[in-house]
């Protein structure tokens, strides 16, 4: 049966973080998420939960960071500029092996930028940020629909894993309105917390929250079993799509927006008789090996279609040891690729042949 | 007969606190006000960045270390999940009054159900004797060698005077443990501060003028006694703000 309700993006991802069982939102107000904080600010009081518009994207990660302590499920959102402060927060998160769900929907940068969609955070989503040696799940939703199970996705992966999981959208992706299936959702109950700071109600021995280890030796301990979860993530939790791949001899790959914009082109391609495909990474940390494995074996140029000035291709050529053509078919700045030149690109790399 | 005991709420472990230091004094305080009031078991505490930054290491009850200044943040996300949980946070000045001053100053706005304990001792002390927010006009530091020059890095921040003219915040005081009196009171004003918490009141912080012998260059008798002779005139001891007494 089908419960499909038009929504936009943004608002997708509020409903469906409520649905995840997330009762505290924590935000500061900035184009183009404004939708996902209005959502909660209408629905939280409605159901017990808390909406706070806090003082900063630093004291809106911070509240974050207390209420993953307490152990219940817990988000942020923003765009660009306030991830940029909230990585503070998401390091110190990470150092103190905490879960949490933060969403990004991407504008143009650096510096203040713009408010047009944008891919150029990849970067500081994929490797880094804040500082340290640390991870995120990073999640490119490419429809509304996913924009609303990658959220649920995004707060089970997170207290599995006890890290942050980010939405890694942009602009279009928040503004966007689809049909969607909200009732269908399926969540898995959260896991026991018994790590978080709840009360030792004379009980047991007190709990803490912490990420300092003046111990050298311990410091380093920590890091590398956080580096051993991260593989099991690695292994275990890879997504992605791939698209008319058989028989591909060029390869598109894209997230998000980006790759909405290529399947158009790809079946322009396919319609004049070209054999290209596309690998589409939905965790764009960890980025998808498997595909990349097969397609090195039969692919001699891959298009990396971003809206940055080219991130995503480094992770492309390292996923296919650098030994193929690698082409960057890029806008930036709120500016998106159209169909026809990603077309223009794929025809060019075939030889020119129409 | 036992005459003088750990409280329950302290870790019986040696603080690392230098000879002199009256953050060990404000330890047992909070945690003789945790015991009396029988809270430990659902209250946590949080942690600042500077010397108190173990504190987690101390208190009996759950603790969470924050990051440099955001203290009243992430108590404002534990309170907000869990309101039965009684929820302190300890900070220097540097940390609640320089770094994190808008989490303080918002924290307080919103009459967040809270206690903060803020150890002013007019230094950065953890990182070796910097000039603090604090820090008294003419005072020397290791980044204000030639004494605080107040033309040039401003005057020390008050922050009982300033938090008191908010209509958020509930009850702000300003007390010091250089003496047995000034102890007394202490003792007093962070007792209420929690109770005001558990009575639902709202933000609370107490002011405790504390002393940093190791980096003001003081044997720990003289550090006590500059805090007479020119913390207190220049932060004068006293309660700024009770709602309570407002409503009267
Ligand atoms: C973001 C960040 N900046 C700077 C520091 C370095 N730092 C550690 S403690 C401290 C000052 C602490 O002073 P205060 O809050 O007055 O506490 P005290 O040590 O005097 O008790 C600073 C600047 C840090 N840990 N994090
Ligand atoms: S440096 Fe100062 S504040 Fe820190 S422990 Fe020593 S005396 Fe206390
Ligand atoms: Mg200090």
């Amino acid at each position: 049966m089908q419960n499909k309700v038009l929504m936009k993006g943004n608002e997708a991802i509020a409903e469906a973080a409520i649905i995840a069982g997330c009762r505290h939102y924590f935000g500061y107000p900035i184009t183009p998420q404004t939708e996902v904080a209005a959502y909660m600010a209408k629905k939280m009081p409605k159901i017990g939960g808390t909406f706070l518009q806090a003082e900063s994207e630093i004291a809106a990660i911070n509240m974050v960071y207390g209420v993953a302590s307490a152990g219940l499920r817990v988000m942020t959102s923003s765009s660009s500029p306030g991830i940029s402060l909230k990585s503070e927060g998401l390091s110190y998160l990470a150092g103190a092996d905490l879960p949490a769900f933060v969403v990004n929907v991407q504008r143009g940068g650096p510096g203040l930028g713009g408010i047009q969609p944008s891919q150029s955070d990849y970067f500081q989503a994929t490797k880094g940020g804040g500082h340290g040696d640390y991870r995120m799940i990073v999640l490119a939703p490419a429809s509304v629909e996913e924009m609303a199970s990658l959220t649920v996705k995004g707060f089970e992966l997170a207290d599995k894993y006890r890290m942050t999981s980010m939405i890694l959208a942009d602009g279009t992706m928040g503004q966007m309105m689809e049909p969607v299936d909200l009732e269908n959702l399926k969540v898995s109950k959260a896991p026991e917390k018994p790590w978080a700071t709840t009360g030792t109600k004379m009980q047991r021995k007190h709990n803490i929250i912490n990420s300092l280890y003046l111990k050298p030796e311990e410091l380093e301990k920590g890091n590398i079993e956080r580096y051993e979860r991260y593989k099991i993530v690695e292994e275990n939790e890879a997504m992605y799509e791939e698209y008319l791949m058989d028989d591909a001899e060029i390869c598109v790959v894209a997230f998000g927006i980006a790759a909405r914009v290529s399947k158009n082109a790809i079946n322009e391609a396919r319609s004049r008789g070209i054999k290209v495909g596309l690998i589409r990474p939905i965790t764009l940390w960890p980025f998808p090996k498997a595909p990349f494995d097969k397609a090195k074996e039969h692919i001699k140029t891959f298009i990396s279609t971003e809206l940055s000035m080219g991130q995503m291709i480094e992770d492309v050529k390292l996923a296919t040891d650098c030994k193929a053509n690698y082409v960057l078919c890029n806008r930036v700045g709120g500016m998106i690729p159209s169909p026809e030149e990603v077309l223009e690109q794929i025809i060019k790399q075939n030889g020119g042949n129409k | 007969m036992v005459v003088f005991d750990r409280p329950h709420s302290l870790i019986d472990v040696p603080l690392h606190y230098c000879p002199g230091c009256t953050h060990g004094i404000v330890h047992r305080l909070v945690a003789e006000t945790i015991d009396e009031l029988g809270i430990e078991g659902k209250t946590i505490g949080i942690a600042p960045v500077g010397c108190s930054v173990m504190a987690y290491d101390y208190f009996n009850c759950d603790m969470i270390e924050a990051a440099h200044g955001r203290a009243p943040a992430v108590a404002t996300g534990v309170k907000r999940a869990n309101p039965e949980n009684i929820v302190f946070t300890y900070q220097g000045d540097g940390d609640l009054a320089s770094i994190g001053m808008a989490e303080t100053v918002h924290a307080a706005a919103r009459n967040e159900n809270i206690t903060v304990i803020f150890i002013n001792n007019a230094i950065y002390g953890m990182t070796g004797g910097q000039m603090a927010p604090t820090s008294l006009p003419g005072q020397v530091t290791q980044t204000s060698p030639y004494g605080r020059d107040t033309k040039a890095c401003g005057f020390p921040i008050k922050v009982c005077e300033m938090l008191k003219e908010l209509d958020g915040a509930e009850y702000i005081e300003r007390v010091a443990v250089n003496n047995v009196k000034n102890v007394k009171n202490a003792k007093k004003a962070i007792k209420k501060a929690f109770e005001n918490q558990i009575n639902n009141k709202g933000f609370s912080l107490i002011e405790v003028i504390s002393s940093c012998p190791t980096n003001w260059g003081l044997t720990p008798q003289n550090a006590l006694k500059w805090i007479d002779e020119k913390m207190i005139p220049y932060y004068p001891l006293g309660v700024y703000k009770d709602r309570s007494k407002d409503k009267e």
